[in-house]
């Protein structure tokens, strides 16, 4: 019964396999879901799901697979009880063969009595049947009627949601992998970019070391020290702001607080642009205190992360214009696109952060600029393929 | 008559429902009760204040079992759980003769792990943040917790957990846990409380305080964690510290503008401090 909602879950990107097929049989055979569809939906959530970022695809499966089955249910419950209700108000004389017969085999008092009685254990007992969801039971409610009684009410808890419902509140839908991030999700995703390396004053006791130093020494005892594990990353970034970027200077301003945060790396050095890099970058937002490109080469070896964030959106003929690492718009300096080209070229490792949507990317200036930057969408998944692309071929040290 | 077949299954046991100190809501419950019935790990997420590590408390009492508590930390290996094998102690000894040197097992020191799987009953074991150690820890983990096992090789002794620990592990997603872990544990998000249930877990922790203030600070919490821009939002630990201080200070009204009374321990964060005040001078504006 719940296998064509795994095959559901798998359209739906939620990678489940027979490890959760089996677990899911299991917990239901113990009777976890208290034979109720919200009792399932808690269930599967727990052994389908094994990150918030699946949450709201497994809420679309689940809704897509199970929609109109508990209207089905409860409507036919209420159906039930209004139906024996109506005929217990009636005289006697007035009603139906079948209506006598069902008030003589049931009670309406009694039968609500015995309903709550239920509810009431099955709230405290927490223990259900095996039944399935929507297979039949066998009280005197009638199936239908027993099994939305007990699978839809019981677990509703003085109105709060049912699953169906929670399910299309889509109340995890800020959780996707594949949505704009935030600043802890960025950092999490930088933490990726790192690399350890011992150097420097040996001051760690290396156990193994003492211990066969020592044994070779015939048990006096020698200590062998050596230089703790420290992170060997250095990553710069350079920022695009102002003009077309200041829509996304939010974004742009979590990430960057989250590579500040980064504690991992070895070195940061962060420097702000305007649209292109033209001869110089700057150490402040408001541009000031420029630092040569050159000198920026010079300082920082190619085993540097080069990690570019802008949109690249601007005139074609701001990519061509001329400058020196002193003066802008210099006629004897090198084009814009041409300092792209050395950056590119000098560090092994480098990536092109753009807020801006991949289906936005066919605008000349960006195509231009992807030649260049292998380029990367500034959202989570985006910022991983990113890391994992700046990440490869581990330490490359100069 | 067919008995209940609940009590067919072999694995019958005793079920979580949350404690007095300590809150659920059913899809916690299922998340628990799964774990506890499939004796697989039950991985906890949630933002930071939501109740994570108190969850493994909730169930050590719960259940009436021992808790053991494992703090994770950036320098913690797989092996430090299991046990530590004191070398250092042992080189002292044999270099100055003290104590018997030729008993290895004087010398083994166990781990978390190692004593929730010696001990002679069912234990509660709370792996707390599991983020925090190195990227491989929870793969070196992966056997260890799948078997319940585990061989101390410098004794050649197998440790075998006589009762499977139920065994609770909390992430803080600094850090992302690899596949092969997350399909062995059973899963849960914890949502951040909707305002019934937030008045309830207030109800627990204060249960003296004046029903006004609580509605009027409840309402200004939920306002301030409308505003997107905060850096850290606060949670229910925040406002739970923060009602702890009005009700000290003797307050008995709030609202939400500039000087808020106790700000500082709802918002923890400089810039988040700024935003607020900007926020409320927006108000005010309008107002």
């Amino acid at each position: 019964m719940f296998v064509p909602f795994l095959y559901e879950l798998r359209r739906h990107r939620v990678p489940v396999g027979a490890q959760e097929a089996v677990a899911l049989a299991r917990a239901l055979e113990a009777g976890l879901h208290d034979s109720s569809l919200d009792g399932f939906y808690d269930v599967a959530r727990a052994l389908c799901v094994h990150s918030e970022t699946q949450l709201d695809a497994f809420d679309q499966a689940f809704l897509a697979h199970f929609k109109g089955i508990e209207s089905a249910g409860q409507a036919l419950a209420e159906e039930l009880l209004a139906w024996l209700r109506q005929a217990s108000e009636k005289p006697p004389r007035d009603r139906t063969p079948e209506e006598s017969e069902a008030l003589e085999a049931l009670d309406v008092a009694a039968l609500q009595a015995l309903f709550e009685r239920r509810m009431r254990e099955q709230r405290r007992r927490h223990e259900g049947g095996d039944r399935w969801i929507g297979t039949r039971g066998t009280s005197p409610f009638g199936n239908a009627g027993r099994a939305a009684v007990e699978g839809f009410r019981i677990e509703g808890q003085g109105g709060g949601r049912s699953a169906l419902k929670t399910a299309d509140a889509r109340l995890y839908r800020g959780y996707r992998d594949d949505q704009v991030l935030d600043t802890r999700a960025m950092g999490m995703a930088l933490r990726k970019l790192r690399a350890f390396t011992r150097e420097g004053a040996p001051d760690e006791l290396d156990l193994d070391g003492t211990i066969d130093a020592t044994a070779r020494n015939a048990g006096e005892l020698e200590v062998v020290l050596r230089p703790p594990r420290r992170p060997d990353t250095r990553v710069l970034l350079l920022l695009d702001v102002g003009g077309s970027m200041t829509p996304h200077a939010h974004l742009v301003d979590r990430l960057f607080s989250a590579a500040k945060q980064a504690t991992h790396w070895k070195e940061l050095r962060t420097y702000y642009f305007h649209n292109c890099v033209y001869g110089r970058v700057f150490r402040t937002e408001r541009f000031l205190d420029p630092v040569p490109v050159t000198t920026l080469l010079a300082d920082c070896g190619p085993h540097w992360k080069l990690v570019v964030v802008g949109d690249a959106l601007m005139a074609p003929y701001e990519l061509m214009l001329r400058s020196t690492g002193l003066e802008m718009y210099d006629e004897r300096g090198p084009e814009g696109v041409v300092w792209l080209m050395q950056l590119a070229e000098h560090f092994h490792r480098h990536a092109w952060l753009n807020p801006e949507p991949p289906t936005a990317w066919w605008a000349q200036t960006i195509r231009t600029v992807r030649r260049l930057f292998p380029m990367f969408p500034l959202t989570l998944a985006g910022l991983g393929e990113a890391v994992n692309h700046l990440a490869r071929r581990g330490t490359a040290r100069a | 008559m067919t008995p209940p077949p609940s009590s067919r299954l072999p694995n019958t046991f005793r079920r979580f429902t949350g404690t007095d100190r300590y809150l659920t809501s059913p899809g916690l419950q299922a998340a628990v009760n799964c774990a506890l019935a499939l004796e697989r790990p039950l991985l906890v997420k949630g933002e930071p204040g939501t109740g994570k590590t108190l969850l493994a408390d909730a169930i050590a009492t719960g259940l009436g079992l021992p808790l053991l508590t494992w703090n994770v930390k950036s320098t913690t290996r797989a092996q430090d759980g299991l046990y530590l094998y004191d070398t250092v102690q042992r080189l002292h000894d044999s270099r100055f003769g003290d104590g018997d040197v030729k008993d290895i097992r004087r010398y083994i020191r166990w781990g978390p792990l190692g004593q929730a799987f010696r001990a002679p009953g069912r234990t509660v074991l709370l792996i707390d943040e599991v983020d925090k150690a190195d990227l491989e820890f929870p793969n070196d983990l992966l056997h260890e917790l799948d078997r319940m096992r585990f061989r101390v090789l410098e004794t050649e002794e197998e440790i075998v957990a006589a009762e499977r620990p139920v065994v609770i592990i909390t992430s803080n997603n600094e850090k992302e846990l690899p596949d092969a872990f997350l399909r062995r544990c059973v899963f849960h998000f914890i949502d951040f409380p909707d305002l019934e249930l937030m008045k309830r877990i207030v109800r627990v922790h204060h249960p003296t305080l004046d029903d006004a203030l609580v509605d009027q600070a409840l309402e200004v919490f939920f306002q301030l964690r409308t505003l997107t821009r905060l850096r850290k939002r606060p949670s229910t630990s925040e406002l739970v510290d923060w009602l702890a201080v009005l009700q000290a200070a003797g307050v008995s009204s709030v609202k939400l503008e500039a000087e808020l009374p106790f700000v500082g321990a709802l918002l923890k964060k400089e810039q988040d401090l700024e935003t607020f005040a900007e926020a409320a001078g927006a108000r005010r504006a309008r107002g």
